[in-house]
């Protein structure tokens, strides 16, 4: 780099130069370090009683919107302040391990049934059966999946959203299709359609769990509720006669489902009936919703899903609950339990409500002037549900659901002849996950 | 390294031409003579190489030891860890039905970015630098993939190939459109595609850089003794490579056992697209939390990989006492 025809004593000077660039150099290391360092001791020391924090899987626009109504009414009636940490949702189920170990906000937003008390049973969330002496509104049935294992209360029930089949209105119209209400009236409404160019069922599973929904329905509807939570709990066999049985009956029908469902998201499977290309479709009730125009939401309508065993009727409805928790390593527990106490009031719900009309709220005394026809309609099929399951994902153990269920059932619609090799490949890993206790 | 001695073992005229490179002999003579450290020297060096060497041992080798020692354990990230022996690994090869397909997924992406890939990258490169016409065009055309991640050429795979809003459907069309990547048959040709694509552009660019320093008189000597130009690349240009073509072999080897963001993008590693870092990603990571199980998955990773730098080692210490 340097030429060598001047004197000594410019070498001199780039010896100086080189061993000044090594101190500089680890200079400039020592302050990387510090850079490194730095932002994690300021995340360390900023844990000040500066109000109560709050952690949010609601990274969609519309939810996230909705709830920051509901935090800044709660920040006007009590003057204090509620932090609020949003993180994608897919990504904050997948760390909740680590995030209740770590340290958690004092309140976060999760799901009610086995998907909560797999935590409680894990001492990583706070009993907050005192505040539920005082809560009104409430269902016995809400009451159930908020309590854990230990008889304990520890979710404060938010909204809930039921399952249901889904269709257009204007198509049914047109067509002149009756709603079904048994199976057979269902496969023959399938096959009408099929007729008529439709394609029957709009149907996604690329994300692993949608399809789970018509799983349990079908098991539901042919083996009852009892026999779905026996099963997700492990107690019942998954290759006994029922389950087979509910494959089967899938079988049968998904030769009117939408093919290629393992590549397709639920978006683009919804999209199908928004753009009138398909007749039906088995989801929750935000989900086709959002994929519909807004002047088109009118026309969207469901019907419960039909009946199979007449012993079983259409009794149990799937309506996931979402609601909060606080956790064991809550820092302003008081705070925490204000909230709560807040959140349960039928007032934070009808907040949230009115700017996220797609979901129900779970208070009784909730406000239902506002709602959608198809909002009460949803209300309604709740409130003649003889049981509400929540979702297999919710009702079974998540590793269980994430590691063995999604592949299950996205090998099934590629393959779905196997029965019987696959409901004994189902048994097996589940004897392993359920015994790893 | 490498680089030298393949150069003394060719023809004396390279030899020849070292030596009259004038070699700034200025400061050569500059440079004192015997190295006495003194203690700060020493101090220096202590912290300067044992900071990488207590890195390496807190970040690489104590997470290794870790995984091995978890993988005869259950535990789900909370309670207790029990031991179980070999459990892990019984369960593992008799009844995760994903395991298999994972194995057979790796081996295929090691084989198909290795004889494919890799040699396709080759053949670009010499195209390249025989000067085809535009070969600057073609050159960073090429190696446009090689700068997005992984992940991104998964969602342009997406945009591509989705059954029903991918292009290629919409130009073919048809009324039954082949589910590119959502047909367990299909999909995993379609992402080692794309794998392809960005991964031959890198191999380009590596061997492109190396036959630029190929020696032109090489060519030139073997010509005049009368070897064809098939001989001539084969015989000297190639193994006059061999630094590029061990740096391409050890790209390849990590590229097919790291595999993972592409198909996490795709779908999340499933239906078709198993690999075994998915595999212990979804019961680690994930709500699942089978730590021991997933561990066991991880060490069987491991042992491939050791596999490979076991041999790669071998042959580069046996090599080089061969020199």
């Amino acid at each position: 780099m340097v030429q060598s025809t001047f004197s000594g004593s410019e070498a001199h000077g780039e010896a100086a130069g080189r061993r000044m660039s090594r101190r500089s150099l680890l200079r400039g290391a020592a302050l990387g370090a510090g850079a490194v360092a730095l932002p994690s001791l300021l995340t360390a020391c900023d844990s000040g009683p500066s109000g109560v924090t709050m952690g949010s899987n609601a990274s969609d626009a519309v939810p996230k919107k909705a709830f920051a109504a509901a935090f800044k009414a709660y920040e006007k009636k009590s003057k204090k302040t509620v932090r609020v940490n949003t993180v994608h949702h897919e990504s904050f189920q997948e760390n909740i391990n680590r995030y209740l170990q770590g340290s958690p906000d004092d309140v976060f937003m999760w799901f009610a049934g086995n998907r909560m008390q797999y935590f409680a049973q894990k001492g990583l969330l706070s009993d907050i059966s005192d505040l539920w002496r005082n809560f009104h509104g409430f269902s016995d049935a809400l009451k159930k999946q908020s309590t854990g294992r230990d008889g304990k209360q520890y979710l404060v029930p938010y909204y809930y959203y039921p399952w249901a089949v889904f269709h257009r209105k204007s198509v049914f119209r047109a067509k002149g299709y009756e709603v079904p209400r048994t199976f057979d009236e269902y496969r023959a409404l399938a096959k009408q359609m099929q007729k008529d160019g439709l394609v029957p069922f709009a149907f996604g599973d690329k994300d692993g769990w949608p399809a789970m929904g018509t799983f349990d329905y079908l098991n539901m509807r042919a083996n009852g509720y009892d026999f779905h939570i026996a099963l997700m709990s492990g107690q019942k066999a998954w290759n006994s006669p029922q389950v087979k049985q509910v494959f089967d009956l899938w079988r049968g029908l998904l030769p009117y489902h939408q093919q290629g469902a393992n590549g397709r998201t639920w978006q683009e499977a919804a999209q199908t009936l928004a753009q009138k290309k398909a007749g039906m479709t088995v989801l929750g009730l935000p989900h086709p919703g959002q994929q519909f125009s807004v002047a088109d939401r009118a026309d969207l309508d469901f019907f419960p899903f039909p009946e199979i065993d007449p012993a079983h009727g259409q009794d149990a409805v799937e309506a996931p609950i979402d609601g909060f928790l606080m956790s064991k390593k809550a820092k302003d527990k008081e705070g925490a339990q204000d909230l709560l106490k807040f959140l349960a009031t039928p007032h934070a719900e009808d907040i949230y409500l009115a700017s996220d009309p797609n979901n129900i709220a779970v208070n009784s005394g909730a406000d239902t002037a506002a709602y959608t026809p198809l909002q009460k309609k949803a209300v309604q099929l709740v409130a003649g549900a003889k049981q509400i399951s929540q979702f297999m994902d919710r009702d079974t153990r998540p590793d269980f659901a994430s590691t063995v269920m999604i592949q299950a059932i996205q090998q099934f619609l590629n393959k779905p002849d196997d029965i019987n090799g696959l409901v004994n490949d189902i048994e097996r890993q589940k004897k392993q996950i359920f015994a790893a206790g | 390294m490498t680089g030298t001695p393949v150069h003394r073992r060719t023809t004396a005229v390279t030899d020849g031409e070292r030596t009259a490179v004038p070699k700034s002999p200025a400061r050569r003579a500059g440079r004192p003579g015997a190295r006495r450290y003194t203690r700060r020297d020493l101090v220096l060096l202590g912290v300067l190489l044992g900071i990488p060497i207590l890195l390496d041992l807190a970040l690489i080798w104590g997470p290794t030891l870790a995984s091995v020692g978890l993988s005869f354990t259950t535990w789900d990230g909370v309670g207790d860890i029990r031991w179980v022996g070999l459990k892990n690994y019984d369960d593992l090869f008799t009844s995760y039905p994903q395991f298999w397909p994972a194995v057979r997924h790796n081996l295929l992406w090691l084989a198909f970015l290795g004889l494919l890939a890799a040699p396709f990258g080759l053949l670009l490169a010499v195209l390249i630098d025989r000067g085809v016409r535009f070969s600057r065009f073609y050159q960073s055309t090429l190696y446009m993939p090689v700068v997005l991640s992984l992940a991104v050429v998964g969602f342009i795979a997406q945009l591509l190939l989705s059954r029903d809003q991918g292009a290629l459907n919409a130009v073919l069309g048809g009324k039954n459109p082949t589910d590119w990547l959502g047909d367990p048959g299909i999909n995993i040709w379609m992402v080692l595609l794309a794998a392809c694509w960005r991964h031959t552009g890198y191999v380009m660019i590596l061997y492109l850089a190396g036959l630029k320093s190929v020696d032109p008189s090489l060519k030139e000597a073997a010509a005049i003794d009368g070897a064809s130009e098939r001989q001539a690349f084969f015989r000297v240009v190639l193994p006059t490579l061999r630094p590029v073509n061990v740096i391409v072999g050890v790209i390849t080897v990590i590229e097919s056992l790291r595999a993972f963001d592409i198909v996490y993008a795709v779908n999340k590693g499933r239906n078709g697209l198993e690999l075994l870092s998915v595999l212990v990603t979804d019961n680690i990571i994930g709500e699942a939390g089978r730590i021991g199980f997933g561990s066991a998955i991880a060490v069987i990773l491991l042992l491939v990989s050791l596999g490979f730098i076991v041999t790669y080692l071998v042959q580069e210490l046996r090599g080089e006492e061969q020199r």
